[in-house]
């Protein structure tokens, strides 16, 4: 055979633009309040939504004042007793369906405008996002009816009006899982979707009015954190769910304790990726990239500190520096961009903050070299090698694409040290050994267990926290018990 | 008993002096197994990249570089292996600029008619020229004695073919007999040898679809790396399923870790069911994005397919004139 040089190549893998067009987004200038049933102005102002890749303007959107809450609570509670809760079952299901079959049809529409206004590639809100939305909206129809099969007790009844704040991470997605079961049980809503990413709630009220949703039913407050604690402290609610940070969860919590709300609170998390030394090492080396730099990172069940096996270090994370340097860092909107722009200025510095005192204390920093664009919030992927479990970087939440990699010696060290955190959202098992797996994710606190595979969702499964990851479950049937009576959540 | 087993190069330098059969069984069994969800999936995500404008070019033009044109028939006459050898040569006669494809492979006894048809076009893909690949080894069952193979393996070499796809022993493979397997592979190796020392490329087919399994995959990959093989190959493409992306991906994962080892390159050939531009190109992002885009040259990278030229053709037809033709519009072999 013949002597093989090797070559530069002729750059193939410097793909051509494939951007997907924004033509299929007839965005408005600006964009007011939806309050029973229709857009109308706020009266608390208004803000810029940008873009996070290029920090241009998207849309002027309103700010919900607490005169604009009181009566968007109002629509909800009139909704509640006039309409929503004389329905039956099997209509609410209706309208659910047809939720779920517009955002199909407008699916592509959704995703670019998701990718616009919150910086996650293309790919991810195209192949991940949207379908999880609409698939979230269609498990929820089919329980609207069977409520009494739900194993909640017999005749199990909606509480009133849900107060809901969601994050910017998922924003669509977010939004899906905390309207769908609250519909699906009866109860009539008023969300504030995240400041930094409002849009795609408010081409949701577009296809909620194309579903001729009666009015109330859903009501969308847009804002910063002042009107998420004006919503959730308000009297008339009698439910409060919140995705986000830990620190203003617990702010919630205060704010209904004694009152009659019923609360769920997803907060955040710093998930255990652990891979043993029998792992199928391509795979996991996968699920690692998956688990921590999917959604730049922006994920509350990341797999942030990565637990490998010590015999294995080396070779694992020379596999992944490998693996990462073919990741594709830019426009959002392009089809073959695998990381996307930091959600906002504020998240970058954080991440920027940490990742310093992360150097600082001693471990070992590596970042993909990579072009950053000249405009917009961007961060490489990083690791950090060396990190011991009293680093803060293994401590607190980077909500970034930032990884720490820690090792242990045994299983028994494995689970200590993934079970050593003030959370308890996720966690990831990597073995071949099925029987190992097992044993150890019986002893790891975390609501979500992903076994030789990480970031993984789906409707009919549960998700939510221990400890500071927060309380109540999101999805499958005990996602309902959250929004019912009577029945334990 | 230990069985010692012809001392191969490779598996020398990896396992130690003493080569047997269990020392070569338990590194095959050493091996990292493969979680066939996680693989499937990156092979989808893969699959994904949106390839347009200029790099669509490019990929195309090298699609034909990389192809191995291939006729593996009972009914094929020299007449067939002529036009096969003509439309290597000339893939769009309406086009002069479309490249020729790297080589025709075709059964042994017709290389004489592929060498003769070729004249001074045959030769080094690298120079512009096609070179003959042939099946051996009882193609495509490799039910034969080892003498059998050997004998058809010389045949085809001395005919002129410059490369031998020869196929495992899969029963023994199945049976265990790994020994067995490595002992035909070094065997059928030292049958490529020219008489001036020099060797024809040897292309093993695992016939991956018969392994079924992943891990059987993987193993067999490292087994014919370390007995020599130039280039482990999916198919022969009379088993279904022949190539799949995943298989690919996971064959390509076994040369670059070779790579990583000792820095020696193997080439990779996934060959039946790849019939369109759009797969081929998942391939080339596959190669790309697992062992670099320095595997995408006809040493080490080939497509054994018959009926993927002619989509590649229309596929350029319709990037220079910016309209579609139809199957007319491409000669039929």
């Amino acid at each position: 055979m013949k002597d093989i040089q090797p070559t530069d190549g002729r750059g193939f893998l410097e793909y051509a633009p494939a951007p997907e067009s924004t033509a299929i987004l007839h965005l408005k200038d600006s964009y007011g309040l939806f309050i029973d049933g229709e857009f109308r102005d706020g009266s608390g102002g208004s803000f810029s939504t940008i873009s996070p890749a290029t920090e241009k303007k998207i849309a002027e959107i309103a700010i919900a004042s607490e005169a604009d809450v009181d009566l968007a609570v109002a629509a909800a509670r009139r909704a509640y007793t006039k309409t929503w809760s004389k329905l039956s079952g099997a209509d609410r299901g209706k309208y659910l369906f047809r939720i779920a079959r517009l955002v199909q049809e407008r699916a592509r529409e959704l995703a670019v405008a998701e990718s616009l206004d919150n910086g996650k590639p293309i790919k991810e809100s195209r192949d991940v996002d949207v379908p999880l939305v609409a698939a979230w909206f269609f498990y929820y129809a089919g329980w609207a009816d069977k409520l009494d099969h739900a194993g909640l007790g017999a005749n199990p009844r909606a509480l009133g009006v849900a107060a809901q704040v969601i994050p910017w991470n998922f924003p669509l997605l977010m939004l899906a899982w905390k309207i769908a079961p609250a519909l699906a049980a009866g109860n009539t809503v008023v969300l504030k979707p995240a400041e930094t990413t409002p849009l795609s709630a408010l081409l949701f009220a577009e296809i909620l009015q194309q579903a001729d949703l009666p009015p109330g039913v859903v009501n969308i407050v847009t804002g910063a954190g002042e009107t998420g604690a004006t919503l959730v402290r308000h009297p008339d609610v009698d439910k409060v769910a919140f995705t986000g940070s830990t620190g203003v969860g617990r702010e919630i919590a205060k704010a209904v304790a004694g009152t009659h709300k019923k609360v769920t609170l997803e907060l955040g998390g710093k998930a255990a990726n652990i891979v043993f030394d029998d792992a199928p090492i391509d795979q996991a080396v996968e699920g690692i990239v998956n688990g921590i730099f999917f959604n730049q990172g922006h994920v509350c069940c990341a797999g942030s500190r990565l637990l490998v096996q010590e015999n294995i270090h080396d070779e694992v994370v020379d596999r992944l520096k490998q693996r990462l340097s073919t990741l594709r860092l830019g426009d959002p909107l392009d089809k073959n961009t695998d990381i996307g722009a930091i959600n906002s200025r504020e998240q970058l510095e954080r991440i920027r903050t940490l990742s310093d005192i992360g150097e600082q204390e001693g471990a070992e920093r590596w970042s993909v070299p990579c072009e950053i664009p000249e405009n917009g919030f961007w961060f490489a992927p990083t690791i950090f090698t060396g990190v011991t479990t009293s680093s803060r970087i293994a401590r607190e939440e980077i909500f970034g694409p930032v990884l720490s990699v820690l090792t242990f010696r045994t299983p028994a060290e494995a689970i200590a040290k993934a079970n050593n955190t003030p959370y308890g959202l996720s966690a990831g098992i990597w073995s071949d050994k099925g029987s190992k797996i097992l044993a150890v994710a019986d002893q790891l606190r975390a609501g979500v267990i992903w076994a030789n595979t990480f970031n993984r969702f789906d409707p009919a499964s549960p998700f939510g926290g221990y400890k500071e990851s927060g309380y109540g479950r999101e999805g499958g049937r005990h996602g309902l018990a959250a929004y019912l009576k009577g029945a334990s959540a | 008993m230990q069985n010692v087993l012809a001392p191969a190069d490779r598996a020398v330098r990896l396992l130690g002096g003493d080569l047997t059969e269990r020392s070569l069984r338990q590194h095959l069994e050493g091996l990292s197994g493969v979680d066939a969800v996680g693989l499937e999936q990156r092979a989808a995500g893969l699959g994904t990249r949106s390839i347009k404008t200029t790099s669509k070019a490019w990929a195309l033009d090298r699609i034909i570089e990389l192809i191995d044109l291939t006729t593996l028939e009972g009914a094929d006459t020299p007449g067939k292996v002529r036009s096969l050898v003509a439309k290597a040569l000339v893939p769009d006669s309406a086009d002069p600029t479309t490249p020729r494809v790297a080589a025709v492979c075709v059964y042994g006894d017709m290389v004489p008619v592929a060498v003769d048809a070729l004249g001074a076009a045959h030769g080094d893909p690298d120079d512009g020229l096609v070179s003959v690949a042939a099946v051996a080894t009882a193609f495509p069952s490799g039910r034969a004695s080892l003498p059998v193979k050997i004998t058809d393996t010389r045949d085809a070499v001395a005919a002129g073919a410059d490369e031998i796809d020869m196929v495992i022993d899969r029963g023994a493979f199945l049976a265990g007999n790994y020994g067995t397997v490595f002992e035909q592979i070094v065997a059928v190796k030292e049958a490529c040898r020219r008489d001036d020392g020099s060797y024809a490329s040897l292309k093993v087919i695992l016939e991956t679809g018969e392994l079924n399994t992943y891990d059987n995959v993987r193993r067999a990959s490292w087994l014919s790396i370390l007995a020599g093989g130039d280039f482990i190959k999916t198919s022969t493409g009379k088993v279904s399923p022949a190539a799949t992306l995943p298989v690919t991906l996971l064959m390509l994962e076994a040369v670059r870790d070779w790579h990583r080892l000792t820095g020696e390159y193997v080439g990779v050939k996934p060959a039946g069911g790849i019939r369109t531009s759009k797969d081929a190109i998942k391939y080339l992002v596959t190669v790309a994005e697992t062992v670099g885009e320095q595997w995408l040259q006809p040493h080490l990278f080939r497509f054994g397919a018959s009926s993927l030229l002619n989509d590649v053709l229309l596929q350029r037809q319709k990037l220079r004139t910016g309209h579609y033709s139809g199957p007319d519009y491409v000669t039929i072999d």
